[in-house]
């Protein structure tokens, strides 16, 4: 084991450490202060790559440094349109986004989250959603 | 460390490994290798919640879903609903005790809603044997910043103009007592850490030992370098194994990375740190009990001055701080004092924790802004009294405090409203009762403990405590009298006035503070001769409703001392003289025909 020689040294070794318990430090933000991304996560949704379109949220978010909160949630209903996320950006009002693959999840996070532009694919909601 | 897109934390304290949470660990491990996600999440074991009456306590990351009295038979099915597919397991939620509605995300549980989380901050939140988790919550970057930015007595200013107090009992400023040990010249000086914890009740040191323990390390070491002290020990009773094994991973861990030992962080100060074990004395807790313990003497208090701080372990100027004090300091450095000292009220800043307890809802460990009302504390973080019964006393501070009562539930808690109310802060201990708990007998309750934990050196505390307890078990059996309650009275300053320390100094307090407040009480318990919560069974009244007896005779059959006459198919009679109150009986009798009152 390395030892920490300097104030430095330290900072470094945070840095190094930190990412591991950020995903924590986000859990304890208050909801109305951070981006919320949900992907449905049932058998359904794991089916047309959920798992997958979830892998890429996290690395584009983590890669963007986005302060952002990803959950799987259970079935929204919309299972034609799988896999499906549902965004809450802080002041607006939840929007879910259909057939979301890898490709689709960047464009999600690079328009709709970082620019507030509408990305094709929104499904109109009847539907509860995070918080409510 | 991975990135996982989830993390199960499990509670590893004390209260939860109790119940298993250990296995729960390893079989939620299992389970994840067995349904291929062990790359999806991460099983951490953490430090205390503070909800240990519902533990085994499981939260899941990123959604805050809190689980409640998680068995390792449900491992299977929160794996495969919850982490699989996202679905929570609804049976294992927490259901608020009011409402009984179940709370998905424990932001929004009253429990934790009001709460302050300071010195409990790391605790339930990383795996305190696990250095790097404390390092990524910017753990001993304080002790960086002081060692580099600060001389000792530019760091100890900051301390006390945080206005941080001591949180073992008496409340001294911490600022204050470092800058006196930096001042007083020696070749040697030693931090000392009070981790004794005798209140019954109190659990928040341990906890805090157990969750967190590198912010303790950090603190000592602060300290150290403030007073110039180049050695620490934390004197821990041994009855806290957990607390010892954490303490000890996290002195060793810290020595690797070359945080404890020389020349630390580049500087020139060393410093390093040793346990030491208490047995389970309560009076040990006490400084200079603690220290002669130490050294290896009889675990007695002598009279300060001197002061520790002057002439400590082996003579040599000691400073001692209790545990939850420690782990304060390293976020007053990393914050500022100035937001230190904006949370709480004029003269106590910060928070205090609290080991909630008694007749309340939610029983556990909190931590609350300094001047928070008993009112918040109880009805909103504890949900109220149980059963829907009636809040009729907290008492705080253990052995050595009082009780505050209805009148007391809008006062600001702090150091200074707690005392002049008859009681004190003491370690944090807060009992709840409620209207079935009998004054009297509570006092007497708390009188057994000092009897049996006073050190017998001074007659006041050997001989007064044990006249107390007598007159209260006298008052208790029904043969007080008005006499007794002067002289409880009397005797109780004398020993406050004139006891060697200060367990003998506050002994009487749960006495006067009942006196005090629940007078009528004991004023019926010496001339009517009843309880009037129904609590002492001595002073139990039973006679028989000559309406609904049938003269079954079932009564005259169990009764042991045959105070019980009556004809066959006649009402009965209990003659008093003869009666014991046990009760017999009252569990016999069909008809309800027994009154007690
Ligand atoms: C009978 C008695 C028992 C005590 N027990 C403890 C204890 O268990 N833990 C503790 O920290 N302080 C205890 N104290 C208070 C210590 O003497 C001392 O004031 C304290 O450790 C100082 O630390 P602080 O300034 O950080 O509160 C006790 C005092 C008395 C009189
Ligand atoms: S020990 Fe688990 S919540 Fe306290």
């Amino acid at each position: 084991m390395n030892k920490i020689k300097s104030l430095d040294d330290l900072r470094r070794m945070k840095q190094a450490v930190e990412s591991g318990i950020d995903i924590r430090e986000k859990g304890d933000v208050p909801e109305e202060k951070i981006v919320q991304i949900r992907v449905a996560m049932a058998t359904c949704g794991i089916a047309a790559g959920a798992r997958d379109t979830m892998n890429a949220l996290i690395e584009k978010v983590n890669k963007d440094n986005i302060h952002a909160v990803i959950t799987q949630g259970g079935c929204m209903g919309y299972c034609y349109a799988e896999p499906t996320v549902e965004v809450r950006v802080p002041g607006k009002e939840p929007v879910v986004f259909g057939d979301v693959d890898t490709k689709k999840a960047a464009e999600i996070i690079d328009k709709y989250v970082k620019d507030g532009e509408l990305v094709e694919g929104i499904i109109p909601m009847n539907f509860q959603s995070i918080n409510q | 460390m991975g990135q996982y897109k989830m993390h199960l934390l499990v509670c590893g304290g004390t209260g939860c490994r109790a119940s298993e949470s250990a296995r729960l660990v390893d079989v939620l491990g299992e389970e994840l290798v067995k349904q291929g996600l062990e790359k999806d999440a991460q099983v951490v074991t953490t430090g205390c919640f503070g909800f240990c009456e519902k533990g085994p306590i499981v939260k899941i990351i990123p959604d805050n879903t809190f689980y409640v009295h998680v068995m390792p038979e449900d491992a299977a099915e929160i794996v495969a609903e919850h982490v699989l597919k996202g679905r929570r397991v609804a049976r294992l939620l927490y259901q608020d005790p009011n409402s009984g509605e179940t709370i998905e995300d424990s932001k929004h549980m009253g429990f934790y809603q009001k709460q302050l989380r300071i010195a409990l901050r790391n605790c339930g939140f990383i795996d305190p044997e696990c250095i790097d988790e404390y390092i990524a919550r910017d753990g001993y970057a304080a002790l960086g910043k002081v060692l580099t930015e600060y001389t000792p007595e530019q760091a100890i200013d900051i301390l006390k103009k945080s206005g941080l107090r001591g949180r073992g009992g008496a409340g001294f400023p911490t600022g204050i007592k470092w800058e006196i040990a930096a001042k007083n010249a020696a070749d040697q000086k030693y931090v000392i850490c009070n981790a004794d914890e005798g209140d019954p009740g109190a659990f928040m040191d341990r906890s805090i030992s157990e969750g967190d323990p590198h912010s303790v390390l950090e603190a000592m070491a602060i300290n150290g370098y403030c007073i110039g002290a180049n050695k620490g020990f934390i004197y821990i009773r041994a009855e806290y194994p957990l607390a010892i094994q954490r303490l000890e991973i996290a002195i060793r861990q810290a020595r690797e990375y070359g945080l404890l030992g020389t020349g630390i962080l580049g500087s020139d100060f060393d410093f390093d740190v040793e346990l030491r074990y208490g047995a389970g004395a309560f009076v040990c807790g006490e400084e200079t009990a603690l220290i002669h313990s130490m050294e290896g003497e009889r675990g007695e208090p002598t009279v300060k001055p001197p002061f520790p701080a002057e002439s400590g372990y082996l003579g040599k100027p000691s400073n001692v701080n209790n545990v939850e004090t420690f782990a304060n300091v390293p976020v007053i450095y990393l914050k500022g004092p100035e937001w230190f000292a904006s949370i709480g009220n004029e003269r106590s800043k910060g928070t205090k924790v609290f080991a909630l307890a008694g007749k309340i809802n939610n029983v556990g460990l909190i931590e609350v802004p300094m001047g928070i009302t008993l009112r918040e504390v109880i009805y909103e973080i504890g949900g109220g009294i149980k059963d829907g019964k009636k809040f009729k006393a907290v008492q705080t501070g253990g052995p050595s405090g009082g009780c505050l009562t209805e009148k007391h539930l809008d006062t600001p808690i702090d150091f200074d409203n707690l005392l002049a109310s008859g009681s004190m802060m003491g370690s944090g201990g807060m009992i709840v009762m409620d209207e079935d708990d009998c004054m009297p007998a509570v006092a007497k309750y708390y009188l057994e403990f000092t009897v049996e934990e006073s050190c017998g050196k001074c007659a006041p505390c050997r001989v007064g405590n044990k006249r107390l307890h007598e007159t209260l078990e006298k008052i208790c059996e029904g043969k007080g009298t008005e006499a007794d309650l002067d002289y409880l009275r009397n005797l109780s300053s004398v020993i406050k006035d004139t006891s060697l320390c200060g367990l003998g100094q506050t002994s009487p307090n749960p006495v006067l503070s009942t006196l005090d407040n629940f007078w009528d009480e004991y004023v019926a318990h010496v001339t009517t001769r009843t309880c009037p919560s129904g609590r002492c069974k001595a002073l139990l009244h039973y006679s028989i409703d000559t309406e609904k007896c049938t003269g079954c005779t079932a009564c005259v059959r169990v009764c042991s001392t045959a105070a019980i006459t009556g004809e066959k198919r006649q009402p009965h009679v209990i003659h008093q003289d003869k009666c014991i109150h046990c009760g017999a009986c009252f569990d016999k009798c069909k008809f309800a025909a027994i009154n007690v009152q």
